[in-house]
C-alpha cells in the first residue's frame, strides 16, 4: 500500500522525520518497506509564461519568458503545448533534475541552445521524475501559486507499507492516521460528513432487498439526481494517482478515494439502467452470465453473489460491477452502494475467476458493517462536491440477522501477567487502549470490557488485546527470562539417529553429501529405474514447471544428474552422498518417506597427485564403502548378484542381513551411462534403504571382548576351485570353520598354470584358542578338516597338493 | 692382541686388558669392527675370558679378589660396548638420514575429502544451540494433509492469510473429499502433531524440508529448510520466549549479540513477533554495511506465543496451559554465517560450491 505523506497529515499531525516514522510503524507491525520522496528539485518553482516567440535559428524551437513573480527570464522551450498563460514548472540554474540525453540526475546548468542563451527550462513529468509523459511539458492549475518552491507545491513522502493479512485497517489511509496517532500521542481528525438532502426519499425509489444474507451482512445505498460525469478535479486525481490508481471519472473516482480513505469499497450504478428500480442482492441462479467492467463474460453459479435488478444480474458483489449498469458520461442519476460481503465467499469468488481487485482484497479479510453506511455517507457528500446533483433524503440499510454489533472483549491484568511474564498497569493499559481509539468500561478493579473501534477487523480475544498493549509499549519493555519448568525427557528418534550416524561416516570417508530437490520428472526415474505405469509416484498436481513434477521415489536419477553437471569441472574423484526422503504413495493415506542413502563414485579414485597413480573407481570402491559403514555400525552384512535396470547386469549386488535387504551396490549400467550423458568407463552407486538397516543394527549395546592372550597362528592356503564359486562364499566358509579367527583374502589368480574352467584364490587364515596357544598338529589338523570341508561343499581343493 | 696365556691372572693383567680394550673400543667406527672387538676380549677365547678362566688356578683368598675385580673388568668392557654400539648405531643413523633427503616442498599424499552440506550443518548448529536448553529433536512428514499445514494453525479455508504460503498441492483424491495433500509450507505443522502425540511439559525442535509455489530468485527457493521451535507448560510466558531466543542468537552469533522484537503476523500464534539480532558483521552501526542493509539489525525469525485456538485444537485447556512458537530458515542463517550471496548455491550442488564448508 502507497501512503503518502501528505493525504496521511490530513488526518493526523505528523512531526516526526519520515525515517523515525516508518521506524515506529514497522516496530508496531506495520512495516514500512520503502520510503519515496517525491521531489527534492531545489531551484524549481511554479512559473508562468507570459510570452511565446519562434527561435530565430530553428523552427521546432521557441523562445518563452517565464516569470516567477520575482524575477522575468528568457528560455528556449521545444515543448509543443508550451503557451503563453500557462502554469508550469520552472527549473532555474542550480535545480536537480533528471538529464534525458545523459540519463542521470543533475544540477541545471544556462547553455545556449541555437545561438540563443537558456536561462532555465521548462519541465516535462520526465525530468521531475513524476512520470513517463515527455511529449510535453507539465501543465500547472490555473490557481498554483506562481514563485512557489515546486518542492512545497508537488512534492512529496510516500510510504511504502508492506502488509500483513492480519492489518486490513492500514490499507487505508485513515487506518494508518488511526495508528501514527497512537503510536505517536496525536489525535485523529476524521472527516466532518454533512450534506443537504433533497426531493423523494430514497425508500420510495428504489427498492433494495437481500436475499442471501449470510453472504450480505449489511447493505446500504444514496441515491444521487442530476449529477454531471466528468473528470475529477486535480487534488482528487493526484491522490488517487498517488496511491497507484488510475482516475476514471468523477463518480468512480470518488468511490475509489474513499475505498483507499476508509477501507470501504463502494460501488456505483447508473440508476436507470437499473431494471424496475429494483436491487436483489441473492446467489446468482445457474447459468447466468455477467459482463464485468473488464469486459469479460463470467459464468455464474450459486457459490457467487451477485447484485441484480427485477431480471439479471449487474455486478458481481464486491468483486467488481457489470458492464450492464456501469457509470458512463451519459449517466445522470447514480445509485451508491456501501455493503458488507462475505470475506470466505467473497475470497473464493475471486480467485475462482481470477479476479483479484481492490475491492476483494479488502471484503475477503472482512470489514466491520458499522463502516458501510461511514463510508456510504462520505461517498455521497464528495460525489455531490465534485459531479454536482441532489442527494435523495435517507439511505437505504438492510441488516442481517447477524446484527451489526461492535465486538467486546474483556482484558484482566491477569491474563497480561500470564502471557507476558510481566504486570502492566491498568491505567497504562487504558491509556494504550485510548490511543489506538478502542472504548473500555471498568469491571472490577482489574478487569476491562473493550469494545473494538469499527476500522479494527483483527480484534477479536483477550490475547489480541494483549498484543495491542505489548506493540504499542514495546516489546523491549518485556523481561528476559528463561524457561523454568522442568526439563522434559527426551527420548531420541532412533532413525534420524542412524541418519546422521550414516551421514557422519560417509563423510569421513571422503564423500560429500549432497541435497537434491524432491521433485523429479517421469522421464528421469525411467531412466534409472522399471516404472510401473498402473502405479505413479506421486505427482504435484500445480508444478511450477514440467521437470519438477513428481515426488521421487528414489535418490538415483538427481545423483546422477548431480555427477553429469559436476563431470564438467575436471577428472574427479567424483564422490557424492545424499540421505534424504523416497517417497510411496499408500492407499489413503499420507506416503511413506523412507529415509534413504545413496552414493555415487566416478573419476579418479585418489585426489590428483604426483604420488598416486591415475587409476578409476570402480564396483569395489563402493562395495567397499559399504562394508566398511555397515562394519561401523555393527551390521554383518552379505552380498548376492542382483538384477537391476540401473546397474550393470554383472556388476550390481543387493545387500543383505540375513533375508533382509538393506540396499544395492554395483557399477551404472553402460546404456544407463549413455542416457545421462556419464563419462566412460564407468560410475559405481550405492543406496542402502535406512529402515531395514536400523532393524539388522543389534539390538544391545556392543560388549568389550578380552584381547586374545595367547598368539594365534598363521596359514597360508591357495584354493583351486571351479570359476563360477563365489569366492564369499569360500570365504564365509573358512570363517565358520572350528578354530579360525579370520582370514584375508590375499590374492586371486586365473591363466596359465591353471586348469581352464578354475580359478584360484589365496587367503591368510588365522587360528586362534581363547584357552591356550594352538599345537602346530591341533593348527594343521584344523586345515584338514578344513580343507575336506571345502572340498566336499564347493569342490574346492588346495593348489598343486 | 692379548694371546691367550697360562700365566696365572693378577689385577695388574686384568687392569691392563682393561685399560687397553677400552683405548681399542674408542678407536672403532663401524659395527663389525665393534664385534671383532667383542670376540677378542669378551668371546669364548677372548683375553678375559682367558683370565677368568684362569682364576681357578688361584689360591682361594686371591680368587676372591681378583676373581671380583675380573667380573667387574667384564661388567665394564660390556657396558662400554653397549655405549659404543648406541653411538655408533646414532652416527650411522644420522649420516643416512641426512643423506636420505626430501624435497619437503612437495605436495603430500592427500586423503579423499568429504564434508557434510552447509545446510546440515547449520541445521545441526541450531538443533544443538536448543538442545543445550533441554529441547529434543523431532521430524515430521514433508507431504502433508491440509488439516496440519493449515487448519489446525488456525488457518481455515478461505482465510486470507493463505496467500502468505503458496501451496504446492499433491494430486490426490481423497475417497471422504475432506482431506487435501500438499507439500508441507512449514515445519509448523509439527507443532500439531507434537502436541496431539503428547502431554506438556513439551521442548522440541523440528529441522526439515519446506515447499512453496515460488519463483526461486537470490533470497528465494521453492525448497528449503526450517527449524521449528515449541514450548509448551504451565506458566510459560512471553519473557521466556524472549530469554530463550537470546540465549539461542548469542550461542549462534556471538555472546554481546543484542535481540530485537517487532510485532509481526502469523495467524497461530498471538502475540506474533519478528527476531532480529543487531548486526554481528557492523556491530549493529549499520552504515554502509552489506550484510544488514545499514539498518544495524537482521531479522532471523518469526515467533510468538502459540495462538489459544491452537491450543483447543488439539485438546489442551489454554487457561492451563502456555507456551511459544519459533520457527526459522538455516539456509539464511547460513548465508548470514558465510556471506553467501545467492540461495541457488545450496541445492544445484556444485562440488565447487560444497567443498567450501
Amino acid at each position: 500500500m502507497r501512503l503518502p505523506l501528505s493525504w496521511l497529515k490530513q488526518y493526523v499531525d505528523v512531526d516526526l522525520p519520515a525515517q523515525d516514522l516508518a521506524h515506529r510503524l514497522t516496530m508496531a507491525g506495520i512495516e514500512v518497506g520503502e520510503i519515496e520522496v517525491i521531489g527534492g528539485w531545489k531551484e524549481v518553482f511554479v512559473g508562468q509564461v507570459t510570452d511565446v516567440r519562434p527561435h530565430p535559428n530553428a523552427d521546432r524551437l521557441r523562445l518563452c519568458v517565464v516569470t516567477t513573480g520575482a524575477e522575468e527570464m528568457e528560455v528556449v522551450c521545444g515543448a509543443p503545448n508550451v503557451a503563453a498563460g500557462q502554469k508550469i514548472c520552472f527549473a532555474k540554474v542550480g535545480a536537480n533534475i533528471y538529464n534525458t540525453h545523459t540519463q542521470r540526475q543533475e544540477t541545471l546548468e544556462a547553455a545556449t541552445i541555437r545561438g540563443v542563451e537558456s536561462q532555465g527550462m521548462i519541465c516535462s513529468a520526465v525530468e521531475l521524475g513524476l512520470g513517463d509523459d515527455h511529449s510535453g511539458i507539465i501543465e500547472l492549475p490555473d490557481d498554483a501559486p506562481t514563485g512557489t518552491l515546486l518542492d512545497d507545491y508537488l512534492g512529496d513522502t510516500v510510504l511504502d507499507l508492506e502488509l500483513t493479512p492480519n492489518r486490513l485497517d492500514c490499507l487505508s489511509v485513515l487506518g494508518v492516521a488511526h495508528e501514527v496517532a497512537a503510536l505517536t500521542g496525536k489525535k485523529v481528525r476524521e472527516p466532518e460528513v454533512s450534506y443537504e438532502e433533497s426531493g423523494t426519499p430514497i425508500a420510495d425509489q428504489i427498492k433494495i432487498s437481500v436475499a442471501d444474507p449470510d453472504l450480505c451482512r449489511r447493505y446500504t445505498a444514496s441515491l444521487l439526481r442530476g449529477v454531471s460525469i466528468g473528470p475529477s478535479p486535480q487534488w482528487l486525481q493526484d491522490r488517487l494517482t498517488s496511491a497507484g490508481l488510475r482516475p476514471i471519472n468523477n463518480v468512480v473516482d470518488v468511490t475509489n478515494f474513499v475505498m483507499l480513505e476508509y477501507n470501504q469499497p463502494l460501488h456505483s450504478f447508473d440508476l436507470d439502467l437499473i431494471k424496475d428500480a429494483t436491487v436483489i442482492v441473492r446467489r446468482a441462479k445457474p447459468g447466468e452470465k455477467l459482463i464485468t467492467l473488464d469486459g469479460e463474460e463470467r459464468k455464474l453459479s450459486a457459490d457467487n453473489l451477485v447484485i441484480a435488478d427485477a431480471n439479471d444480474p449487474i455486478g458481481l458483489g464486491g468483486v467488481m460491477g457489470g458492464a450492464n449498469s456501469e457509470i458512463s458520461v451519459a449517466t445522470v442519476n447514480v445509485l451508491l452502494e456501501s455493503a458488507t460481503f462475505d470475506g470466505p465467499n467473497n475470497r473464493e469468488t475471486a480467485q475462482s475467476m481470477e479476479l483479484r481487485t481492490e475491492a476483494t482484497l479488502r471484503f475477503e479479510k472482512g470489514l466491520r458493517p458499522e463502516l458501510a453506511p461511514i463510508a456510504l455517507r462520505r461517498a455521497t457528500q464528495l460525489i455531490q462536491e465534485v459531479a454536482g446533483g441532489t442527494i435523495a433524503p435517507g439511505i437505504v440499510d438492510v441488516v442481517s440477522g447477524e446484527g451489526i454489533d461492535a465486538p467486546v472483549v474483556p482484558l484482566t491484568s491477569a491474563k497480561i501477567k500470564r502471557m507476558l511474564g510481566m504486570a502492566v498497569g491498568m491505567k497504562q493499559v487504558k491509556e494504550t487502549l485510548d490511543g489506538l481509539g478502542f472504548t473500555w468500561e471498568a469491571a472490577g478493579r482489574d478487569e476491562l470490557k473493550v469494545t473494538v473501534p469499527y476500522w479494527r477487523n483483527d480484534v477479536n480475544i483477550e490475547e489480541d488485546l494483549v498484543e495491542e498493549v505489548v506493540r504499542t509499549i514495546g516489546y523491549d519493555s518485556v523481561p528476559t527470562t528463561m524457561l523454568s519448568s522442568p526439563i522434559p525427557f527426551q527420548q531420541p528418534v532412533a532413525i534420524m539417529g542412524l541418519r546422521d550416524q550414516v551421514k557422519d561416516l560417509l563423510a569421513a570417508a571422503g564423500i560429500q553429501e549432497v541435497i537434491n530437490y524432491p521433485l523429479v520428472t517421469l522421464q528421469q526415474l525411467e531412466q534409472v529405474e522399471s516404472l510401473d505405469r498402473a502405479s505413479l509416484p506421486l505427482r504435484v498436481a500445480n508444478p511450477m514447471s514440467s521437470d519438477r513434477e513428481y515426488l521421487r521415489p528414489t535418490l538415483r536419477a538427481s545423483l546422477l544428474a548431480n555427477l553429469e553437471s559436476n563431470q564438467g569441472h575436471g577428472a574427479g574423484p567424483f564422490r557424492m552422498f545424499e540421505a534424504g526422503r523416497t517417497f510411496w504413495p499408500r492407499e489413503g493415506d499420507l506416503p511413506e518417506e523412507r529415509e534413504t542413502v545413496a552414493g555415487v563414485l566416478a573419476g579418479l579414485r585418489h585426489e590428483p597427485s604426483w604420488l598416486e597413480d591415475e587409476s578409476l573407481v570402480d564396483f569395489f570402491d563402493a562395495k567397499g564403502v559399504v562394508e566398511w559403514l555397515l562394519a561401523r555400525l555393527g551390521v554383518a552384512s552379505t552380498y548376492e548378484p542382483a538384477d537391476d535396470p540401473a546397474f550393470h547386469p554383472g556388476r550390481c549386488a543387493h545387500i543383505k542381513f540375513g533375508d533382509a535387504l538393506l540396499g544395492i551396490v554395483g557399477e551404472v549400467h553402460p546404456a544407463v551411462m549413455a542416457r545421462l550423458g556419464l563419462e566412460q568407463p564407468q560410475v559405481a552407486a550405492f543406496e542402502l534403504y535406512l529402515d531395514p538397516v536400523l532393524a539388522a543394527l543389534p539390538r544391545s549395546q556392543r560388549q568389550f571382548e578380552p584381547l586374545p592372550v595367547f598368539p594365534s597362528a598363521t596359514r597360508d592356503l591357495a584354493l583351486t576351485m571351479p570359476a563360477d564359486v563365489p569366492a564369499g562364499r569360500v570365504s564365509q566358509l573358512i570363517m565358520r570353520h572350528r578354530g579360525v579367527d579370520r582370514a584375508e583374502l590375499f590374492d586371486i589368480y586365473t591363466g596359465d598354470n591353471l586348469a581352464k574352467g578354475t580359478k584360484s584364490l589365496a587367503f591368510h587364515v588365522y587360528f586362534q584358542a581363547r584357552d591356550r596357544t594352538l599345537t602346530n598338529e591341533e593348527v594343521n589338523k584344523s586345515v584338514d578338516g578344513l580343507l575336506r570341508s571345502l572340498e566336499r561343499e564347493l569342490n574346492v581343493t588346495l593348489r598343486n597338493a | 692382541m692379548t694371546e691367550p696365556s697360562a700365566q696365572p691372572p693378577t689385577a695388574e693383567g686384568i687392569d691392563e686388558i682393561t685399560r687397553s680394550a677400552s683405548a681399542e673400543l674408542d678407536t672403532l667406527a663401524d659395527l663389525e669392527a665393534v664385534d671383532q672387538w667383542r670376540v677378542s676380549y669378551l668371546g669364548r677365547r677372548g683375553a678375559l675370558t682367558t683370565v677368568l678362566r684362569g682364576l681357578a688356578t688361584l689360591e682361594v683368598e686371591e680368587r676372591r679378589t681378583v676373581g671380583a675385580l675380573a667380573n667387574k673388568a667384564k661388567t665394564t668392557l660390556e657396558e662400554k660396548l653397549e655405549e659404543r654400539v648406541r653411538q655408533i648405531n646414532e652416527a650411522n643413523l644420522m649420516r643416512s638420514a641426512s643423506e636420505d633427503r626430501l624435497d619437503v616442498t612437495l605436495p603430500g599424499r592427500p586423503p579423499l575429502s568429504g564434508r557434510l552440506h552447509p545446510t546440515t550443518k547449520i541445521v545441526r548448529e541450531i538443533c544443538d544451540a536448543f538442545v543445550a536448553m533441554g529441547f529434543g529433536v523431532v521430524e515430521g512428514p514433508e507431504v502433508e494433509w491440509d488439516h496440519y499445514n493449515f487448519e489446525m494453525l488456525n488457518i481455515p479455508k478461505g482465510h486470507p492469510a493463505r496467500d502468505m504460503w503458496n501451496t504446492l498441492w499433491v494430486d490426490y483424491e481423497d475417497p471422504k473429499g475432506d482431506s487435501a495433500m500438499l507439500l508441507r509450507t512449514h515445519t509448523s505443522p509439527m507443532q500439531a502433531r507434537v502436541m496431539e502425540s503428547r502431554e506438556p511439559p513439551i521442548r522440541v525442535v523440528v529441522p526439515g524440508k519446506c515447499y512453496r509455489y515460488e519463483a526461486t530468485d537470490a533470497t528465494h527457493e521453492w525448497h528449503f529448510y526450517q527449524v521449528e521451535g515449541l514450548a509448551v507448560g504451565e506458566g510459560i510466558t512471553f519473557a521466556d520466549l524472549k530469554g530463550t531466543l537470546y540465549e539461542f542468537a548469542r550461542r549462534m552469533f556471538g555472546e554481546d549479540r543484542k535481540i530485537r522484537f517487532r510485532c509481526d503476523y502469523f495467524p497461530f500464534v498471538e502475540p506474533g513477533v519478528d527476531m532480529s539480532i543487531d548486526c554481528f558483521a557492523c556491530e549493529g552501526n549499520g552504515d554502509g554495511c552489506r550484510i544488514c542493509r545499514d539498518s544495524g539489525w537482521i531479522e532471523i525469525m518469526g515467533a510468538g506465543m502459540i495462538h489459544p485456538k491452537v491450543l483447543e485444537g488439539v485438546g489442551y485447556d489454554p487457561e492451563k496451559y502456555t507456551g511459544f512458537a519459533f520457527g526459522m530458515g538455516p539456509e539464511r542463517i547460513a548465508m548470514l554465517k558465510y556471506g553467501i550471496d545467492d540461495i541457488r548455491h545450496f541445492y544445484s550442488n556444485d562440488l565447487r560450491f560444497l567443498r567450501q564448508f
